[in-house]
């Protein structure tokens, strides 16, 4: 149930003084169980974009396809989508209202309309894939912590048991054991349930480590897309767009331009510091 | 003697049920005493729900102590009539810009907190522009706040801080929700009014990057101060700092993999500069001789 997304353009207030391009001439695809990282400094394109992608904004031109299908067509039903393609929005927690955790983890399937029964073993499903201890269910959401009340709030939109999960930011404020946690659970849900996954990210760190695929917005259009190391290679590139590369590039960049023969395309600390031991032992044979 | 000080203090939330009834405490600061003296650029770091958010509320009087003191320049946080030279003194910024900007115009924003301080109109304007100057965001003074990124409206919301002419500024966090390029401003900008204008900073963070230039950390854990020293004291402590949910800056955890693996360098090296001195590929670094990042 792959989406594509076929020459979308988006304009804010079309026709007024105050008219925007923010999005221009996207083309892309979204094919199934694809773990993609999704980056552009504020105001790039990224938030609408991806609201693009659930039918909750519609293209001023271009279509977006899901399964072959127009969503925007005559007659389509957006609500299979909208349980298909989950939306996770930034700081999610402040989205919780009910009375106990599982409840609002309920409240998705529910609307759905599925049995009390199927609302139930769904919602329990997903509060254990994010982790959340059982001795918090009963609880009222708003006596978690930061980074428990975001487990809940993205067990709610696994309970829609979507194909496609698009996560806004969703280590913001965390700290890093939180972070890995839930960057840990995403990678899981895209492993062993075959789902799509689109992390939206600031952290280069965060992107390098997980995904796949990297899309690098700038201006509302798509300005790479590769693996990891084909974007990174390109730091230079990013860095007038305010991205960066992750840190182990600078590291072994500099190690590099003083002499050290090291591959600079070291993603994550642990090939970075097998890199810098090769070099050495290059070096002294 | 410090510019702020912490003796013994406890912070108890209290937790009530559903009809408003005390059920019982939860201690989120246990017995903290800390000492900053004026012009120190100061890292707190710690998981979360390690008690740094309410540390901070705490040393400008958003919160008051369950048990123990806080003197903020001399003033203790109790006496209700220091309230507002307290809050002047330690200015505050928060996670979120959007949170903190209000006015429709940027130079209108700056200008907000000496206006209500009672500043006589002409000095606003001279504060509002020395602010936005300090913060490199005085081209932008006719703008929108709307039409700023991320890491503008955070440098508009520290200017809007500095036009109180605080002695101190708390920031929770303030990178949170920045870019990459966001991050680097509001940091460079923190770092020159420490520099600069000698503004004692306490910078709360989850980004040990940020951390490295402080002259002191604090590693806060289940309300206490777990771990302190400096930057290169602290992040030397790798396991530790992964035991209390945290990590250590990229490079001195390549480095940490190096010394793991045998290669002969020192603990606790902190920027890039460092490794490649250790590694002997450039003539060592005065930072590692002064101990202070500059």
């Amino acid at each position: 149930m792959a989406l594509f997304v076929d020459d979308i353009t988006y304009v804010y207030e079309k026709g007024t003084a105050m008219s925007v391009n923010a999005l221009n001439h996207i083309t892309v695809e979204i094919p199934d169980g694809q773990f993609i990282g999704l980056v552009g400094h504020t105001g790039s394109g990224k938030s609408t974009f991806v609201q693009m992608l659930n039918g909750l904004l519609a293209p001023t031109t271009g279509r977006i396809l899901w399964n072959g299908q127009d969503i925007h067509e005559d007659g389509f039903d957006k609500k299979p989508l909208r349980a298909a393609v989950g939306l996770v929005f930034q700081y999610p927690e402040h989205q919780l209202f009910e009375a106990d955790v599982l409840s609002d983890v309920k409240f998705g399937p529910r609307n759905l309309g599925l049995s009390e029964e199927e609302c139930e073993k769904r919602a329990e499903e997903a509060l254990l894939a994010t982790g959340l201890p059982k001795e918090f269910w009963k609880a009222s959401p708003f006596d978690l912590s930061g980074g428990q009340q975001r487990r809940a709030a993205i067990a709610g939109v696994l309970a829609m048991h979507p194909e496609v999960l698009i996560l806004d930011e969703p280590t913001a404020g965390l700290d890093p054991k939180g972070r890995d946690e839930i960057l840990d659970m995403v990678r899981d849900m895209k492993n062993h349930r075959k789902m799509t996954i689109l992390l939206v990210s600031h952290s280069m760190d965060d992107v390098a480590n997980y995904a796949d695929r990297i899309l690098v917005m700038n201006a509302g259009a798509i300005m790479m897309d590769g693996t990891p190391r084909e974007v990174f290679e390109r730091y230079r590139e990013l860095e007038p767009i305010g991205l960066s590369a992750p840190q182990t590039v600078y590291i072994l960049e500099y190690l590099k331009e003083h002499g050290l023969p090291v591959a600079t395309d070291r993603l994550t600390v642990d090939e970075a510091a097998a890199e810098i031991l090769r070099a050495r032992k290059q070096r002294n044979v | 003697m410090g510019i702020i000080q912490t003796l013994n203090l406890i912070h108890d939330y209290i937790t009530r049920d559903e009809e408003g009834n005390e059920v019982g405490t939860v201690r989120a600061l246990d017995d903290v005493s800390l000492d900053v003296e004026p012009g120190q650029f100061i890292a707190v770091l710690g998981h979360n729900g390690s008690g740094k958010s309410t540390l901070a509320k705490h040393l400008n009087a958003l919160l008051y102590p369950s048990g123990g003191t806080v003197i903020v320049d001399g003033m203790n946080t109790q006496d209700d009539d220091k309230l507002w030279n307290i809050r002047q003194e330690a200015g505050m910024i928060f996670q979120n810009p959007d949170n903190q900007i209000i006015g429709q115009v940027v130079e209108e924003d700056v200008g907000f907190g000496p206006e209500n301080m009672g500043v006589p109109t002409k000095e606003i304007w001279e504060r509002v522009e020395e602010s936005l100057k300090t913060v490199g965001m005085w081209e932008y003074r006719k703008k929108s706040p709307n039409h700023l990124s991320g890491g503008q409206k955070q440098r508009v919301s520290i200017a809007g801080v500095i036009a109180m002419h605080p002695k101190c500024i708390i920031m929770d966090e303030p990178t949170a929700m920045l870019d990459p390029s966001g991050r680097r401003e509001v940091i460079r900008a923190a770092r020159a009014l420490n520099d600069v204008e000698k503004i004692t900073i306490i910078l709360i963070t989850h980004h040990m990057e940020e951390a490295i230039y402080a002259d002191h950390v604090f590693v806060m854990d289940e309300g206490k101060i777990a771990l302190q020293g400096t930057p290169r004291e602290v992040f030397s402590e790798v396991e530790k700092m992964q035991a209390l949910h945290l990590d250590v800056p990229a490079v001195t955890m390549v480095a940490h993999e190096l010394r793991k693996a045998g290669v002969d360098i020192p603990a606790g090296i902190l920027t890039k500069e460092e490794l490649g001195a250790a590694l002997e590929l450039v003539p060592s670094v005065a930072s590692m001789q002064s101990g202070k990042i500059s």
